[in-house]
């Protein structure tokens, strides 16, 4: 098991129908236990790049697999934590309801979630130190907090890969610190992927670090200087 | 009371009241999932297009009473209206930015047929009227039933779909990627407004339906921290609205449907006071 890679792209090529290729020729392992930073300009590829191994974009070219198997088919065990939630906070729903969408699929019917599904939200809760929350309304929390209750809906269906989009976009410094130690610790049994523009926290926290524009190179996060990076965007730019 | 006293003469009162109760068990579990996916004009434009139904429906029974003898025109309207339904849904997920405009004209379109129709069949309508205006004084059993069997389609599938809707409600990119087929589940939601409006346009009639189906609702959302408690909180407040207004009128010159939407607006009214101060006190958080 922990051999396998969390995910694995190779001679990944993608592009919208309206623009050049976005992402080209891009190999990529996502490993079990790994701390990935997806970091680069803006246009560079790093959303696509999510979005691909959520299965909501198909590249032309190549092959992804998530925990093994395609991304469409694993959906429910990618937990995913976007930077701009669409959750309508005008909707009367505690926090616990909200954690609990995570456990929702297709096969879901009926009013109530089942017990196993209330014990994985008060698990998911309790790994974000959120269970005093859980009969407060969304709406009424603050951002910090709002952004752990997502990082648990994102948990409550046993995911086996976290992915998260500009994490720390809009967080105070002493935020920021809570959630690196969150993630650090979720980071003991869960792989980690997460977009952000902040190569400083990349580079100081996170095990590795991709460089995407439109190809894609690993570095151990530490080697990503300052000057590296400069010669990144200068260099790596055609 | 004047109204309890005639309740063992006068049958139509019994008629009356099991018509607002049973308007209420639809609009309480259907108004809040209109008002928080911000659906009320579809459901408006529903209301309207099914003057279509009704039109159809006394158009046929009138000139051709071999096939259509039997079709009543709420019969019409229910299935004109659950056809908008899943017209009105799939425009809501692809129209886009021409939304507003599409089914502006569907709207007219639905109405200029009805009026047509019934402007094409001799005689003098209190069909029309009474879908118009509502007619809660006078509901006839057969009515009774056709509302008791539209409440149980509602009740049976909104239970199973509780979970969907909310998601639906509460966050459609999240659903959508959890694989909840996001369509369907939206073609299922407007049905089954579809058919609390045809319910309560007996009660209200076409021009007020819109008032019962989110003001009871609208008065109790800012109040709860559950959907499903806003469901319940809306039936029982619908209940209330739909029964004592027209009892302490009753007997009076003013019109029942008149006194349950007035009583239901003031309702709303007073319930928006307090709970504005609370939502500004949340607007200090700037994610808010």
């Amino acid at each position: 098991m922990s051999t396998e890679p969390a995910a694995r792209l190779s001679g990944v090529t993608f592009r919208y129908p309206s623009s050049g290729k976005v992402l080209e020729s891009v190999d990529l392992e996502v490993e079990s236990r790994d701390f990935l930073g997806l970091v680069g300009p803006n246009g560079g590829g790093k959303t696509t790049l999510l979005r691909i191994l959520l299965g909501l974009l198909e590249p032309q070219q190549g092959s992804v697999t998530v925990l093994g198997q395609r991304p469409k088919d694993v959906r429910s065990r990618i937990g995913y934590v976007p930077q701009h939630s669409s959750i309508d906070l005008t909707v009367p729903a505690e926090v616990l309801d909200v954690v609990l969408m995570g456990c929702l699929s297709d096969s879901s019917w009926g009013p109530r979630f089942s017990k196993q599904h209330l014990e994985a939200a008060y698990r998911a809760l309790g790994q974000t130190g959120t269970e005093d929350l859980a009969g407060r309304r969304f709406g009424d929390l603050s951002g910090g907090q709002r952004q752990r209750v997502l990082i648990a809906r994102a948990l409550a269906a046993e995911a086996g890969l976290l992915l998260l989009d500009e994490p720390t976009a809009g967080v105070d410094i002493h935020r920021e610190r809570e959630l690196l130690d969150l993630l650090h610790r979720l980071n003991e049994r869960l792989p980690i992927v997460l977009v952000s523009h902040d190569i400083t926290l990349v580079s100081s926290h996170l095990k590795r670090a991709a460089w995407v524009n439109r190809s894609v190179v690993c570095y151990p996060a530490k080697e990503l200087s300052p000057a590296v990076i400069e010669s990144m965007y200068h260099g790596g730019d055609h | 009371m004047g109204f309890f006293q005639d309740f063992g003469t006068n049958p139509f009162l019994l008629t009356g009241l099991l018509a607002g109760l049973l308007a209420s068990v639809a609009c309480g579990a259907m108004g809040p999932y209109v008002i928080t996916r911000r659906i009320v004009f579809l459901a408006g434009a529903i209301a309207h297009i099914a003057i279509g139904g009704v039109g159809a429906a006394i158009f046929l029974a009138t000139r051709f009473p071999a096939g259509f003898a039997g079709v009543s025109p709420m019969q019409g309207a229910t299935v004109v209206a659950v056809v908008a339904a899943i017209v009105l849904a799939v425009l809501h997920q692809r129209a886009g930015e021409r939304l507003d405009t599409i089914v502006g004209a569907l709207w007219a379109i639905g109405m200029a047929i009805g009026l047509l129709l019934i402007k094409l069949t001799p005689g003098y309508h209190t069909e029309l009227m009474s879908y118009l205006f509502g007619n809660i004084a006078f509901v006839g059993w057969n009515y009774i039933y056709w509302m008791v069997a539209l409440d149980l389609v509602i009740i049976v599938v909104a239970v199973l779909w509780h979970r969907r809707f909310l998601a639906l409600c509460l966050d459609e990119e999240q659903a959508q990627l959890q694989g909840i087929p996001v369509l369907t589940t939206e073609i299922v939601l407007l049905v089954l407004v579809a058919l609390t409006v045809i319910v309560l346009t007996q009660v209200v009639g076409l021009i007020l339906v819109i008032a019962l189906l989110t003001l009871p609702a609208a008065a109790v959302a800012q109040r709860v921290t559950r959907m499903a408690s806003l469901i319940w909180y809306s039936i029982a407040l619908s209940a209330i609205l739909t029964t004592v207004p027209r009892i302490v009128v009753y007997g009076t010159r003013i019109s029942p449907e008149a006194a349950i939407v007035l009583v239901a607006g003031v309702v709303y009214l007073m319930a928006l006071l307090p709970a504005k101060r609370r939502k500004d006190d949340g607007a200090k958080n700037p994610a808010a």
